[in-house]
Parts: C-alpha cells; sequence; structure tokens
C-alpha cells in the first residue's frame, strides 16, 4: 500500500513538473519588462494624484501646493503614457 | 506510513534541488519551458510536502507511537486538539512546517506572478527553492520527522505541560507564516538586483506578501504575550527573551520596508535602502528560526543545543554576504529618481521613521546577541537583562509614537507650515489635555509613561481627525450619509486609512505597555487558608484548598477572594498542575511531583486592570505523606493509584499547607490585546485586495487623458 502511494506521488510530481517540457517548441523568453514596468510606474502616478487630491481635501496642501503639485503628477503621468505609446509602436 | 513520509520528504529535496536548477537553466537560457517547469517544482514541492505532513498528522491523531516523534511529543491521554498541534512542539515536526508553509505560499505567488516579472520571477524561484531545499535537507539528514521507534513504547510521554493552551495552537504556525511570508520580498528583491530590474515592479508583485507577513508575525507575537501572561507564572508578556526578540527584529524592519517602499512606489526613491532593508528582513527571519532551532543562546523557548546550529550558520553568512555583494554590485541602478522635496513631507517622516525602527531593531539585536559578543571579548558570557532594553527601547518608541501620529498629518511631497498647523492644532491639544489630566491624576511622578500617554491621544487625534475629514471630504461631493462615507472612503482608500489603523492599534499597544509596566503593583505572599494580603488596593483573601485528578495530572490549588474596601470584586482560583514523570523508579504517588508542573493563573481582566493571581503549593510540606505512601504501596496502578492520589488530595484540601502567592494588578493590560485587534484590523484593510482599483483610477487617468488631448491641439 505505502509502496503504491509513494509511487503514484512521484509519478504525480514527475508528471507536473515535466508537462511544460512535454509540449511542442515553445518560443524564447519575449523581454516585456520594460511595458510593464512603466505600466506599474503608470498606476503608482494615477495612485499618487488621487492621494494628491485627498491630502489637498482633507486640508493638508494649499489650493496653490496642490495646483503646482498636481500639475506635476498630471504631467510626468503623461510623460509616462507617451513612454508606452512608444513601447507599443 | 512511516516509508511514505520518508519518501515524500526525500522527494520534496529531490523536487526542490531539479527546481533550482531548472529555473537557472531556464533565466540564463531564455528557454520559457525550463522556467515553466521550475516554477511548476514549486507546486509539485507543496503538494509533496502537505503529503508528509498529512501523514504526520495522521500518525499524531491516531497515537501512532511507531513514530519516535509521536511517542515522545504526544500520549493517548492527551487531548485531540493538542494532538493535532503536538507536530510543532518538536524540532523534527517544526522544520517541517517551516518548509511546508514556505512551498504553500511560495507556489501561490509564483502562480500570481507566473504572467509577470519574467527575468525576475526565474531568480526568485530560485531562491525560494533554496530556502526549501536547506530546511528539506535538515529534514532528512539531520531531524528527519519519520524515525522508526525501537522498541514501539505502550505509551507515550505526552505533550510539554507549557504547551498546552490553545494558543500553542496557532502561535507558532502564525510565527512560522510571518517568516516564511518574509523569505517571498527577500526572493524577489535578491531576483530582481540579478537581473538589474531595479524599478518598483518586484515591489508591487510582493508588497501584500510583505504586509501579510508583517500581519501575521505581529498577531503570532502578540498571541505569544498573551500565552505568556495567561499561562506562564512569572506574571510578565515579555521578557526580552532571545526567541521573543528573533520574532521581533524582522517585524521592525518588515515595519520600516513597508513605509519606505511608498517611497520607492511613488518617487523612485530608496532604492538601495528598500533593497537592504528586505534583505536585512529575510536573514533576520532565518536567524529567528536559528535561534530557536540551534540553543546557542539561552531561552524559555528555545529547544536546547542541537546539531542544527551549523548548518544555519553557515546560510546565514552566505545570506548577508550574498545580499551585501549584490547590493554593491547593483549601486549604479540603486540610484534615487526623485529627491526629497523638503523637510515638512510625508516622504521625511518616512525617513526619520526607518531610522527609528532600524535603531530599535539594533539595540535589540545587540542586546540579544550580547552574551555571545562578550564571550568572543572577554571570554566570559554575560547577558543584559529588561532595564538595559527599556532604556534605550522606551524613548526610541516614544519617538515613533509620535512619528505614526505626524506621518498621516503631512502631505507628501510638501507642506506648508500654516497647513500643517491647521493639521496638528486639534490632535496637539488632545495630546496636550491628555498630559494635564494624567498629571492631575498623579501620573507624573513617571514622566516616560506620561509623555507616552500624550503622544497615544496625540496620534489617536490625528487618525480620528484625519477619518473625519475624509468623510467631510467625500461628502461634499457624493452627499451620502455618514457612516456610508466612511466605508467608501475606507474601500477606496484602503491602503491609506488601514495604515492610519495600524498607528491607531500601535498607539493603544503602548498605552498599554506603558501603564502596565510603569503602575503594576506585584506582591509575592506566603498565606494560609483564612489569612489576607493587599495588593494595589485590593485585599486578596485565601479562603480554601482545592484540588483535582486526572489520568495526567494533579492539580492542587486555591480558591482567593478579591475585595476593594469591603466590595466583593472577584473570586479566583489558581492553580498547580503537576505532570506524571516518565520513570519507572518512581513510586505511584511521587512520580506526579517529580515530572513537570505548569501554573494554570487565576485571572481577571478588564479594561481598567487585570487582577493577576499565581499559586505555588508547599510541596515539601506533603512530602512526608507522599513518600509514605510510596513505601506502603510501591506497586499501585490504575485504580489503586488513583485511591492513593484521592487520599493525598483529600487531605490537602483539608490539611492545606501554607501556600506562596503571587498577587499582581496591573492597569490596562487588555489595552495591548484591544491594540492588537485595532491594528490587526487596520492590516488586513489594508493587504485586502481592492477589486475596484482600475474603476478608482479612472477619475484620474481620465484628467491626465483631457490634459493630454488639451496638449495636442495645442
Amino acid at each position: 500500500m505505502e509502496l503504491l502511494l509513494a509511487t503514484i506521488m512521484i509519478g504525480a510530481a514527475a508528471a507536473i513538473i515535466s508537462a511544460p517540457l512535454r509540449r511542442s517548441h515553445r518560443p524564447r523568453v519575449v523581454a516585456r519588462s520594460a511595458r510593464t514596468a512603466i505600466e506599474a510606474a503608470r498606476d503608482a502616478k494615477y495612485r499618487e494624484i488621487l492621494d494628491a487630491e485627498l491630502d489637498f481635501r482633507t486640508g493638508k496642501l494649499s489650493e496653490s501646493d496642490y495646483r503646482e503639485i498636481d500639475r506635476a503628477l498630471r504631467g510626468e503621468a503623461i510623460e509616462l503614457l507617451r513612454r508606452l505609446d512608444a513601447e507599443d509602436a | 506510513m512511516l516509508n511514505l513520509g520518508r519518501a515524500a520528504l526525500t522527494l520534496a529535496l529531490s523536487v526542490a534541488a531539479y527546481g533550482i536548477a531548472a529555473s537557472l537553466y531556464g533565466a540564463r537560457s531564455g528557454r520559457r519551458e525550463w522556467v515553466e517547469s521550475g516554477r511548476r517544482a514549486v507546486y509539485a514541492l507543496a503538494a509533496v510536502l502537505t503529503v508528509a505532513v498529512a501523514v504526520l498528522e495522521a500518525a499524531f491523531l491516531r497515537s501512532d507511537f511507531s513514530f519516535r516523534l509521536v511517542g515522545g511529543h504526544s500520549s493517548t491521554t492527551t487531548p485531540t486538539f493538542y494532538r493535532a498541534a503536538a507536530m510543532w512542539s518538536s524540532q523534527e515536526g517544526s522544520l517541517l512546517l517551516w518548509v511546508w508553509l514556505l512551498s504553500l505560499w511560495s507556489s501561490l505567488v509564483l502562480f500570481l506572478t507566473r504572467r509577470r516579472l519574467r527575468e525576475v520571477a526565474p531568480y526568485a524561484t530560485a531562491v525560494l527553492l533554496g530556502f526549501a531545499a536547506f530546511f528539506a535537507g535538515l529534514a532528512v539528514f539531520l531531524a528527519n520527522p519519520f524515525q522508526l521507534a525501537d522498541p514501539v513504547p505502550a505509551e507515550g510521554a505526552g505533550l510539554q505541560p507549557l504547551l498546552r493552551h490553545p494558543s500553542m495552537m496557532i502561535h507558532p504556525p502564525m510565527l512560522y507564516s510571518g517568516y516564511t511570508l518574509f523569505t517571498v520580498p527577500f526572493a524577489f528583491a535578491v531576483g530582481a538586483l540579478i537581473a538589474r530590474r531595479l524599478d518598483a515592479e518586484w515591489i508591487r508583485a510582493t508588497r501584500r506578501f510583505a504586509l501579510a507577513a508583517w500581519l501575521v508575525l505581529g498577531v503570532g507575537i502578540l498571541i505569544g504575550a498573551r500565552w505568556s501572561w495567561s499561562e506562564l507564572g512569572w506574571g510578565g508578556y515579555w521578557a526580552w527573551d532571545p526567541v521573543e526578540n528573533a520574532s521581533l527584529m524582522p517585524w521592525l524592519t518588515g515595519t520600516a520596508f513597508l513605509h519606505s517602499i511608498m517611497m520607492q512606489e511613488k518617487r523612485g526613491m530608496m532604492k538601495a535602502w528598500n533593497a537592504s532593508l528586505v534583505l536585512a528582513t529575510g536573514v533576520l527571519a532565518i536567524m529567528g528560526t536559528f535561534l530557536v532551532r540551534s540553543g546557542i543562546l539561552e531561552s524559555i523557548h528555545a529547544f536546547g543545543a542541537s546539531t542544527l546550529g551549523l548548518p544555519f550558520l553557515v546560510l546565514i553568512t552566505l545570506l548577508i554576504f550574498g545580499s551585501g555583494f549584490l547590493v554593491w554590485s547593483r549601486r549604479t541602478g540603486l540610484g534615487p529618481e526623485g529627491h526629497l522635496e523638503s523637510l515638512l513631507s510625508r516622504e521625511a517622516m518616512f525617513v526619520l521613521n526607518n531610522l527609528v525602527l532600524v535603531g530599535l531593531c539594533f539595540v535589540i539585536f545587540w542586546g540579544t546577541f550580547f552574551p555571545l559578543i562578550s564571550e568572543a571579548v572577554t571570554g566570559q558570557k554575560a547577558s543584559v537583562g529588561p532595564p538595559w532594553f527599556n532604556r534605550y527601547t522606551v524613548p526610541l518608541a516614544l519617538v515613533l509614537v509620535l512619528l505614526s501620529g505626524l506621518g498621516p498629518a503631512i502631505a507628501w511631497r510638501r507642506a506648508t507650515a500654516r497647513n500643517l498647523r491647521h493639521s496638528l492644532r486639534g490632535p496637539l491639544a488632545a495630546g496636550g489635555v491628555a498630559a494635564a489630566g494624567l498629571a492631575l491624576a498623579g501620573v507624573a511622578t513617571r514622566p516616560l509613561a506620561l509623555a507616552m500617554f500624550a503622544a497615544a491621544a496625540f496620534t489617536a487625534g490625528v487618525v480620528v481627525q484625519e477619518l473625519w475629514r475624509g468623510v467631510r471630504a467625500r461628502r461634499a461631493v457624493s452627499r451620502e450619509s455618514p457612516p456610508a462615507a466612511l466605508v467608501a472612503l475606507v474601500r477606496r482608500n484602503r491602503r491609506r486609512y488601514g495604515g492610519y489603523l495600524v498607528h491607531l492599534g500601535m498607539a493603544v499597544i503602548f498605552v498599554g505597555v506603558a501603564a502596565s509596566s510603569s503602575f503594576q503593583r506585584v506582591h509575592d505572599v506566603r498565606l494560609s487558608p483564612g489569612q489576607h494580603a493587599r495588593v494595589g488596593g485590593y485585599d486578596v483573601r485565601y479562603v480554601r484548598a482545592t484540588s483535582a485528578l486526572s489520568n495526567e495530572k494533579v492539580t492542587l490549588g486555591a480558591i482567593l477572594d478579591v475585595s476593594k474596601e469591603g466590595r466583593h470584586v472577584a473570586t479566583l482560583d489558581p492553580t498547580r498542575g503537576y505532570f506524571r514523570a516518565v520513570d519507572a523508579r518512581l513510586g505511584p504517588v511521587g512520580t506526579y511531583f517529580e515530572g513537570e508542573a505548569t501554573s494554570e493563573v487565576g485571572l481577571r481582566a478588564g479594561a481598567r486592570r487585570d487582577i493577576w493571581t499565581a499559586v505555588q503549593p508547599d510541596i515539601g510540606a506533603m512530602q512526608p505523606l507522599i513518600d509514605r505512601l510510596d513505601r506502603r504501596f510501591p506497586l499501585a496502578t490504575g485504580r489503586s493509584q488513583g485511591l492513593l492520589l484521592a487520599a493525598l488530595a483529600a487531605r490537602y484540601e483539608a490539611q492545606p499547607p501554607p501556600a506562596v502567592f503571587r498577587l499582581i494588578v496591573s492597569p490596562l493590560v487588555e489595552w495591548i490585546w484591544l491594540g492588537g485587534a485595532i491594528a490587526g484590523l487596520g492590516g488586513l484593510i489594508a493587504l485586502w485586495p481592492a477589486p475596484t482599483f482600475a474603476r478608482r483610477r479612472a477619475p484620474a487617468a481620465a484628467k491626465v487623458r483631457r490634459l493630454r488631448r488639451q496638449l495636442s491641439r495645442a
């Protein structure tokens, strides 16, 4: 009984591990990391824009500071979107 | 089933070794099928280790004493609940638990990132499997839980009496989950450094794992403290024991990391610091396990001297030098993209908070390892006690609580003095009123405690004000009711408000710690029935002695009547349990008093104070009777042995000798557990996935798109 269970366990582990190697030829790793990194930076920038707005609405930023920061953040976000467009192109 | 368990462990080691090789080959050659095979090796590892754990658990539940481990740490009389937890009361079972939890978390993170981080993930997989191979190797070669007992005993030794507490069912798995979860960001940081992918993407992918590690390790630490308070008979919840400290150190650096990664995510700052911090946290997590397993430092929690010290030392040395080399060799890519715009900014507060947290960690590290340091330098092992730790950690904790209030009140990038005044006026008033009120109430005799109360009131004021202003701002645009606006505000900003709630919880915890350590009253007294003692304004009277018998232990105790100014407050029943020793040479009665003994505390917990009592019956006075019974009935077993014990218990109740009592009145201890619950809730809120993020970012994205169109038209 133990031998049977051990054999099943070893067989199942081998099957799980070797499945990708048994499939037909796969293309080499395609480096798409540049795009995902820019996407991560874009999402973080969006979050920063929302955070700055909440800071302003809760009285932690003066209106002039908020306008200046918001403008800068949106400029940075646009730059990231441009870089994404360039990646896609 | 022993052989199946052994086969599972050996297979786990082989799978881990294969996975490391496959992942590294796939990463270096760019062949994706090998990377995928390496990732699947982690899944297979988790499955195989689940089989091993299931086999061992089944053996404990069935009391299968052919497993040497089961015979040594359980018995047929051990309650089922504790039999299920007995696995991690042993060295071997703990190592298996560690590697099993690691395999589960590793599988989860690699599944979630299977379509991302393609350059980083193979190296992270290799690191995670490296840890798994190390622990599986220890389990196979040095501490195998699947060893045959020869001969097979008819009865087991039973579970260590001190571990028979519900907390012990969850405390070790929580700590180990924390340690193993911290290896996930560690592994991805190593992967990012090797692959030179030093942007914030690896942080984004593993942030939740770091937060989960922080949360479960923190909860585990608090559960351990609660166990110490309610189960151990010494009357405290934290003793600066090396093993306690070992769990606190990675938690502190992990806390610093969770703050500073926000600066990298938002501003591209502190990349080198973050990498160093998470690598240090990973090393400290392994060091925590090392301290428990190796027995190099004396601790009530350690497993004593073992053969595992050297392998752990080699691993830790490798981790420290490897991490240091990686950060140094990638230093050019770890430069900051942004800079600190103002000292009056959230970023500046985070820098300060990181310095304090790392400072705390350094103090604790120094104090913990001082015995080894002093032995290396002077040849004599000297240790430092709680007063040394308190001298340095209390001022740092005070600054930390202040910063946890200041941080949320200051905006990102920059704040003006005017806005700061506007944000701090209310909380400063709260802190001032609390300080003045408490000073008038007589708390001024302990200035550090008074300062901590004021700092905590300030922090609570900031958090309440933040919530109130957030709700007001939301209602201005949504017209929702205040409760609906609060829920919506927190739901849309989980990380921010979850974090604020954690700050509030920490402030509450520190109030409890400051009050209970500064104003605790302790009285050790020897009493006979009818006598009484006073402690902290309470009158405690020893009413009568009690006893109870079970298969495993003889319990002797006392009924105490607690009153204040003639008014009854509580009836407490502290006891001491004497567990049967496994030694055939001992007599049928004496065998119960030569083994281990544990205290069951008589506790009246309350929001304002805990009344804590423990009893130490004078067994010496009973010894002549015990010896006489053993001499007259040396072969008594079963029912006749029960009759002898019943006679002894009846004699103890009828003519109790004086007993030694420890009586403690400690204020606000319950605030520590309450603060832990608040912080835990905050951690859960911050951890909870935000499915609406795509919708949340829509307003910001729409704003940016509008501006972009305007710019293109211009």
